[in-house]
């Protein structure tokens, strides 16, 4: 589905999308656990994590240079 | 003694103007403005550069302009670079009345001199005017006319964290809000901008307590979420090779927000968007507060010849970007490979004439092409900001300087179908509570004849959350910055 979030005119109440009800937008998409939630902000995962996004986007930019 | 003028000093325009200047011999003499053997020249309307990433934290009023910002004048001059506030009118690659020699007129846009028109010759010109915000292609886009904000430029920016301030404000009393983030035409491109902002509202919203109060909905031109105007990704995720589409939609759905995408918006009212859908569909969108990014058009420049006949048709593409060694002719989809893209950004006729950045013209999209029964067209446009901005610019720099030690053709190349980018929304200040996603891909423009699968290089194209891209986010926005400024060790810093 494509055209979910298409309101009623005039409609403007927020709307939290329940991913517990079928066929919706917001049913079918993963949605972190709590464990990946935690190492997203675990200092030491990150750390190293930064170290690893670094080195490949340094990776990246020596192969854009001809 | 070679002039080289850049038209521009944006992103590319920049990054070539303090290349040349490095390689060219950056000596001043005396306090002249010039290189100790040749002429670098920077014609520019704007007398602040602007490291427009960061423009959406100055839209939700985590950044000051001036953090931003700063101006042109006195980093050009440390250069040994002279420039001209202005903007360039018209080109005349084969001379013309005024000269014998190749020559662009401009009209001053700075205070003392503004309304002026003046002319300047070159031995190589390079076009890095960057795009027109093409407000105007959507009755009641943009902040100016219309009644939807925008953060493409400083000033935008800041006008629209009044407008959000003014809705959180509302919120803290009790009211509800509907905040639509997005593109404001069929053909826009630069989808990451609106994303990037459109988190960080959400924070911002979570952080003053008011999320509950916020109907926040994503609006684009895009087939799916992920898609960035580059066809989308596919990326290493879980112990499967998934679509960048599941990873922006799992973001959407994690932060509680709603999306439509396959959406050309057609015209705003106040507080309405009306938009086409691709089904052919007319639909309509209420909104408190809408940030949509308009399309994108060259420069209204003109290009003339030797005999004053108007030859911009020759120089330009339709849409107003510049026509380079890009294979235009049209072909289906299904034909269109990384040969089409340019390599060196010179122009076909004019050797001495390179477009750059925004400014040089796409021989077509990257996206695959999509038309509405009413024959709207509904796809993304290809990106060109940012990282690949800044290599196209060191490249024509590089070639530049070949040429004028004597090399019959550009030596360096910079095709968008070898290059990579990368995109980091990341979302508040705070360096422990901050979030970002972080976004690679290589090549930008799929390239199914090395990467037969995906079209992609699988380990330089991935995508993940989490503390790392916000630190990274940060620290890069200070790196450009200073790199910008040509502190010291600036050549060594990456770009």
């Amino acid at each position: 589905m494509t055209t979910d979030a298409a309101t009623p005119q005039g409609a403007s109440a927020p709307v939290t999308p329940k991913n517990k009800e079928p066929y919706q937008q917001a049913y079918y998409p993963p949605v972190p656990t709590g464990f990946t939630r935690l190492m997203r902000g675990n200092l030491i995962w990150q750390f190293w994590r930064f170290i690893v996004i670094n080195l490949k986007m340094f990776k990246l930019m020596l192969s854009s240079h001809h | 003694m070679a002039r080289i003028l850049i038209l521009g000093a944006g992103i590319s325009g920049h990054t070539t103007a303090r290349w040349l200047s490095k390689w060219l011999g950056d000596k001043q003499q005396g306090g002249q403005q010039q290189t100790e053997q040749h002429e670098i020249v920077v014609v520019s309307p704007n007398e602040q550069w602007n490291w427009i990433p960061s423009n959406i934290w100055v839209g939700v009023g985590e950044m000051t302009e001036k953090q931003v910002s700063f101006p042109l004048a006195p980093i050009y001059k440390k250069m040994g670079v002279t420039f001209k506030q202005a903007k360039a009118v018209s080109i005349h690659p084969e001379g013309g009345e005024q000269s014998e020699s190749p020559y662009v007129t401009f009209e001053y846009t700075d205070a003392a001199h503004a309304g002026q028109t003046d002319s300047i010759s070159y031995d190589y010109l390079v076009n890095a005017t960057g795009p027109k915000l093409n407000f105007g292609a959507t009755p009641g886009l943009g902040p100016d006319d219309g009644y939807t904000t925008s953060v493409c430029t400083p000033g935008h920016a800041l006008h629209a964290n009044e407008e959000l301030q003014a809705n959180i404000a509302a919120m803290q009393r009790g009211e509800t809000r509907t905040f639509v983030i997005g593109t404001g035409h069929g053909m826009c491109t630069c989808q990451g901008a609106a994303f990037v902002y459109i988190y960080n509202i959400e924070h911002l919203f979570r952080d003053k307590g008011v999320r509950d109060k916020a109907r926040i909905i994503w609006i684009s031109n895009e087939y799916e979420l992920g898609d960035f105007g580059m066809g989308g990704v596919h990326i290493k995720r879980g112990g499967y090779i998934t679509n960048g589409k599941v990873f922006a939609e799992s973001l959407m759905v994690e932060r509680g927000m709603e999306w439509i995408v396959r959406a050309a918006v057609k015209r705003i009212e106040p507080g309405k968007i009306h938009y086409e859908l691709l089904d052919g569909s007319e639909q309509e969108l209420a909104f408190d507060f809408a940030m949509l990014i308009p399309p994108f058009a060259g420069q209204p420049l003109k290009a003339y010849g030797k005999d004053g006949s108007d030859i911009s048709s020759e120089v330009f593409a339709p849409n107003g970007f510049m026509k380079v060694d890009a294979d235009y002719s049209p072909k289906p989809y299904e034909d269109w490979s990384k040969a089409d893209w340019p390599k060196t950004y010179q122009t076909p006729k004019y050797k001495n004439v390179f477009a750059i950045g925004i400014a040089f013209a796409p021989p077509h999209l990257i996206s695959k092409p999509m038309q509405s029964p009413n024959g709207t067209p509904i796809n993304p446009a290809p990106p060109r900001t940012g990282m690949p901005s800044a290599t196209i610019g060191k490249a024509v720099a590089a070639n530049i300087c070949d040429l004028i030690k004597g090399a019959a053709e550009p030596t360096h190349t910079a095709s968008m179908a070898e290059m990579g980018a990368a995109c980091v929304a990341s979302t508040g200040m705070h360096i422990f509570k901050g979030s970002a996603a972080t976004m690679t891909v290589y090549p930008v423009v799929p390239d199914y004849e090395t990467y037969p699968e995906y079209g992609r290089d699988m380990n330089l194209t991935f995508g993940e959350i989490g503390l790392a891209g916000h630190w990274l986010k940060y620290i890069l926005h200070h790196v450009f910055i200073y790199q910008a400024k040509l502190r010291p060790g600036w050549s060594l810093l990456p770009h």
